[in-house]
């Protein structure tokens, strides 16, 4: 079979006929469109393309799309997507997933399927509450937050999603959020093109029940000053004029620091690549939470075999030793007798 | 090697048609290694054999004690035999422990080899014995010998220059050479066989060579024993056999399932008692294309299952009664999503962990009704070690035909036990049609290059078997989502109609119903015709054996009785309830608390009587003849006493 060019496509083809039915104002219409608008830039196929879901607001983005998609049950879409992406690697599957979804019912798949590296691109809508079930705290609601079900405030330390990957083994990490368009786009992209397991995080406004969770930080005036853009092989830098940095003091400690006090040549060069997770473990300690100087980008992006190639490769390896399957040979590799007539 | 295969001089051969040895001794004593090999020399030999591995969920309970002791039965015959034998008539026990814990199962008049070396104060005390068993004359109604078989063993460790304390680990090919030759068994194999096992230690292999020869010599030799006994070969059918148990037999049925339908097998399982053979055969099988993922847990195993049918795999799941309750709600998924599936269920004894090791019949109605919703799951049972390969491809048929998950029931005492499997012709194993559905003609309902999806209607069904197409990501043109919301009829797309809703239900229902079209009558062994005998014993999974043996033993008294055994219990075959209903009594024997006779019972309205039993142990064929002969107004007491040997010959 020649290989035909990959149509030229525009966001309406990887539109599904499908009304979108978020609540108006919901951040996951602006992941949806970033989504929509980059697949036509990816060099890639609709058919070709699955994405896999779990439950919860985010999990509906499957319906949306018109590639083939699975929306399955709460908390499993790594797990469905693994079984897909180690049998089908001629695939691009993506898994969208959601606080409660990713990090609470399905923490376990997360974790496995970025340990495994199974060549699965995870959308992670992080917007600090339950939304489909109408306002619940969520395991990345800050202490004390008051909802439906802690009426007196919760009681729990919340997940930081971005250590908590890179403490999985994650090969590729990083965090964005619904209010940048371009930096979603070239985000998703980069988590697109690496072979392996990638995990974005995005920051989502839940505008109905969590309504400014990220504003703090994401808002048009405040974002300069509130994000620390990630950029590999440059040094970490930001504010309106530049003017802060992230420095290692002697005892090992990332902090946000003032470039005129520590100089330029003290400020920390942004190496993704790095085979220590340590450094970008300690990059995503920097902010308490999404109120302080908060990294995004890529924290790490380093290269590991693929799960599915490696599984690919003994299976190839063992036709090659033990030639293709026989059933006959199976069937006698026990041990027989012959009774005679 | 030919001096120990010649047969003594001294020792008159004693004919037998058939022997039940049960080797006992504590779990780490290696009795599973012992009767597993055992039962390979018996069937070389040409015996027919059944087997029934019998062991603690502990891996090294405390030694000595009762809760230790692991055994292994075996019965071999010169004729087709069904079980491993109601009551061993001959018990070889390594220690107190393993005297006291099956000596009641061991026949009255039986033969008792034991180690006298185990019978120290010691020993006795922890198996809980006041006295010494060997001389306090309990042991008065049973033959009784008595091998020093650890000082014997260590005396020729000694020779091989092993240190004594891992001498003493041979002593169970000391007792294995001792009852080849009891039972006049060739050595070859057994020395064949231990060259390979210990290949990568010449040291332990000359060890137990020199312990297993010992033991041989020593019956020759000792003077012992007045007789040793011959079981001639079985006749049985014509053909190539292989001695196989139930879970790889199961391993192999799947192998040859994907084989058939053309499709990649994928296993998504998580390790668990006793089913994790499965998982160890299939992965070592990768040069059929099989891939196997040791998932996270239970969810992710047949989550990646059904990831991996999505695709177009041939997706399996493998799993005990613990594993189901988890996969539950993963299994309803699979009923909305309408793909192929097969889950695999190895019961054990229940509720919750139960008896990891034990077998048990008592998950049907959870596979039957164990999901929330109206989620109708089609269920297929194994009944002998060897049939779980037929099972095996029984459920992958209807899995791909009717795009549906499937429920493949066996238990432990299949997946553990063997049985001689005469090999199937390779070429009379069915094809299985996956029936992808294909892409749509570039036409005029179709814009070329920008085709929109929403024109593919992944809900319109086949119109014989109700099946959905199955589309495969990567075929242009049949983009489709899926998912566990209610689905609207033909066009897939999500629907909270409720008129829809239920239509969908009924569908669901109607397409798992009218699998019974594509099953085989349930056939009925009845001497005197269908509807002949006055009472019918209805079994599925592994009773068979038990039912088939007691079905035996009442016809040898000249009774009449009947025999309907079960492989589908959802749909059922479509004759059952006209077979049901053509007995008098029918009588249900099942390990459990009468599961399938209470759907039998709602089904057809038959007063289907239940037999239990819920030990943790199949059925004795004795048990199932008593509760017939009681149904036949005989008196089971006065009956006993002239019991036919069990597993008469058909």
């Amino acid at each position: 079979m020649t290989d035909t060019a990959v149509p030229v496509t525009t966001r309406k083809d990887w539109t599904s006929d499908q009304e979108v039915r978020w609540c108006p104002g919901c951040g996951d219409y602006s992941i949806l469109a970033a989504v929509q608008m980059l697949l036509p830039d990816l060099g890639v196929r609709r058919e070709n393309t699955v994405f896999v879901s779990g439950i919860g607001c985010a999990a509906r983005f499957p319906y949306y799309m018109s590639t083939y998609g699975m929306h399955s049950i709460h908390g499993r879409a790594p797990a469905v997507a693994t079984g897909l992406a180690v049998t089908r690697p001629d695939l691009d599957v993506w898994v969208v997933t959601g606080d409660g979804d990713a990090l609470s019912i399905g923490g376990n798949h997360l974790i496995h399927a970025l340990r495994r590296n199974v060549n699965i691109t995870i959308l992670l809508f992080n917007n600090q509450i339950y939304g489909l079930t109408k306002g619940q705290y969520s395991p990345t609601s800050e202490q004390g937050k008051v909802t439906k079900s802690t009426p007196f405030g919760s009681l729990e330390t919340p997940f930081n999603p971005i250590s908590l990957a890179l403490g999985a083994e994650a090969t590729f990490v990083a965090r964005t959020h619904d209010m940048d368009r371009k930096h979603m786009q070239e985000t998703f992209r980069r988590a697109h093109d690496h072979r392996g397991a990638a995990f974005v995080e995005i920051y989502q406004n839940c505008n109905v029940f969590n309504d400014g969770a990220f504003e703090r930080i994401t808002g048009r005036d405040v974002r300069a000053e509130e994000l620390i853009p990630l950029v590999h092989g440059e040094p970490i830098r930001f504010g309106t004029e530049g003017q802060h940095g992230v420095v290692v003091d002697p005892d090992g400690r990332v902090r946000v620091a003032e470039v005129a006090q520590v100089g330029e040549q003290a400020l920390l060069v942004h190496d993704e690549q790095r085979e220590d997770p340590g450094l970008a473990f300690q990059l995503s300690r920097l902010a308490r939470g999404p109120y302080e100087p908060t990294p995004i980008g890529v924290f790490r992006a380093v290269q590991r075999p693929e799960y599915g190639d490696a599984m690919s490769r003994q299976l190839l390896d063992a036709a090659e030793k033990r030639g293709p399957g026989d059933l006959e040979a199976l069937l006698h590799s026990g041990g027989t007798w012959t009774v005679e007539s | 090697m030919s001096s120990t295969a010649t047969e003594p001089q001294r020792h008159q051969t004693v004919e037998l048609d058939r022997v039940v040895i049960r080797f006992a001794g504590d779990s780490g004593d290696g009795m599973q290694l012992t009767g597993t090999q055992f039962t390979a020399t018996s069937s070389l030999f040409g015996n027919d054999t059944a087997t029934l591995p019998d062991f603690p969920a502990e891996i090294r309970a405390p030694a000595g004690t009762l809760a230790g002791v692991s055994a292994f039965q075996v019965h071999i015959s010169d004729h087709d035999i069904l079980t491993p034998g109601d009551a061993p008539s001959v018990l070889v026990a390594m220690n107190p422990a393993a005297l006291k814990a099956n000596l009641g199962a061991v026949s009255s008049g039986g033969t008792l080899i034991v180690n006298a070396d185990g019978f120290d104060e010691r020993a006795l005390e922890k198996a809980g014995y006041p006295s010494n068993p060997l001389t306090d004359g309990s042991l008065a109604g049973y033959r009784v010998y008595e091998v020093p078989m650890t000082s014997l063993t260590l005396e020729v460790g000694k020779e091989a220059g092993v240190k004594p304390r891992d001498a003493e680990r041979s002593k169970n090919f000391f007792a294995l050479g001792l009852v080849c030759w009891l039972y006049s068994r060739p050595t070859e194999p057994t020395l064949t066989w231990m060259s390979e096992r210990f290949a990568s230690s010449p040291l332990v292999l000359d060890a137990n060579t020199r312990a297993f020869k010992a033991g041989y010599h020593f019956g020759e030799t000792a003077e012992l024993f007045e007789a040793n006994y011959q079981v001639r070969p079985a006749r049985l059918e014509p053909g190539v056999y292989t001695n196989i148990t139930g879970n790889n037999a199961l391993a192999w049925g799947l192998i040859a399932a994907a084989h058939q339908a053309g499709l990649p097998l994928f296993l998504g399982s998580y390790p668990i008692t006793p089913a994790s053979d499965i998982l160890h055969e299939l992965s070592k099988q990768k040069h059929f294309g099989v891939r196997t993922l040791q998932a996270e847990d239970e969810i992710a195993g047949i989550g990646a299952a059904i990831g991996a049918a999505f695709g177009g795999a041939l997706g399996v799941t493998t799993t005990s009664g613990p594993g189901i309750d988890l996969k539950s709600e993963s299994i309803g998924l699979a009923v909305s999503l309408e793909l192929p599936l097969v889950v695999i269920d190895i019961q054990r004894g229940g509720p919750s962990t139960g008896l990891p090791t034990k077998t048990e019949q008592s998950d049907l109605l959870h596979a039957m009704y164990g999901r929330h919703g109206e989620s109708p799951v089609p269920i297929v049972a194994a009944r002998t070690p060897s049939h779980c390969f037929e099972a095996a491809i029984e459920a992958v048929r209807i899995a791909v035909t009717y795009r549906t998950p499937v429920f493949l029931l066996s238990d432990g005492y299949l997946a553990n036990g063997s049985e001689p499997w005469r090999l199937p012709d390779v070429a009379s194993i069915p094809d299985i049609d996956p029936g992808f559905a294909t892409a749509p003609e570039v036409g005029a309902a179709d814009d070329g290059e920008n085709r929109h999806s929403g024109d593919f209607q992944p809900y319109r069904r086949d119109e014989v078997t109700l099946a959905r197409p199955w589309a495969l990501p990567g075929t242009p043109g049949l983009e489709h989502r899926i998912g566990g919301l209610e689905k609207e009829d033909v066009t897939g797309d999500v629907s909270y109609d409720p008129v829809n809703h239920e239509r969908m239900v009924h569908l669901r229902a109607a397409k798992v119903a009218g699998i019974a079209s594509s099953v085989p009558p349930v056939e009925v062994d009845d001497a005197l015709g269908p509807g002949g005998s006055p009472v019918l014993l209805l079994g599925w999974g592994s009773t068979y054996g038990a039912i088939g043996a007691a079905v035996r033993r009442v016809r040898a008294r000249g009774l009449d009785v009947a025999h309907a055994h079960l492989m589908h219990l959802n749909p059922f075959p479509p004759n059952l309830g006209e077979v049901l209903r053509s007995y008098m009594d029918v009588l249900v024997p099942e390990c459990n608390l009468g599961q399938l006779s209470k759907l039998v019972r709602a089904e057809y309205l038959v007063d289907a009587r239940s037999m239990t039993k819920v030990q943790g142990q199949p059925f004795r064929a004795a048990e199932i003849e008593k509760a017939v002969l009681a149904l036949l107004g005989i008196d089971p007491e006065a009956a006993t006493s002239s019991s036919p040997q069990e597993d008469v010959a058909s």
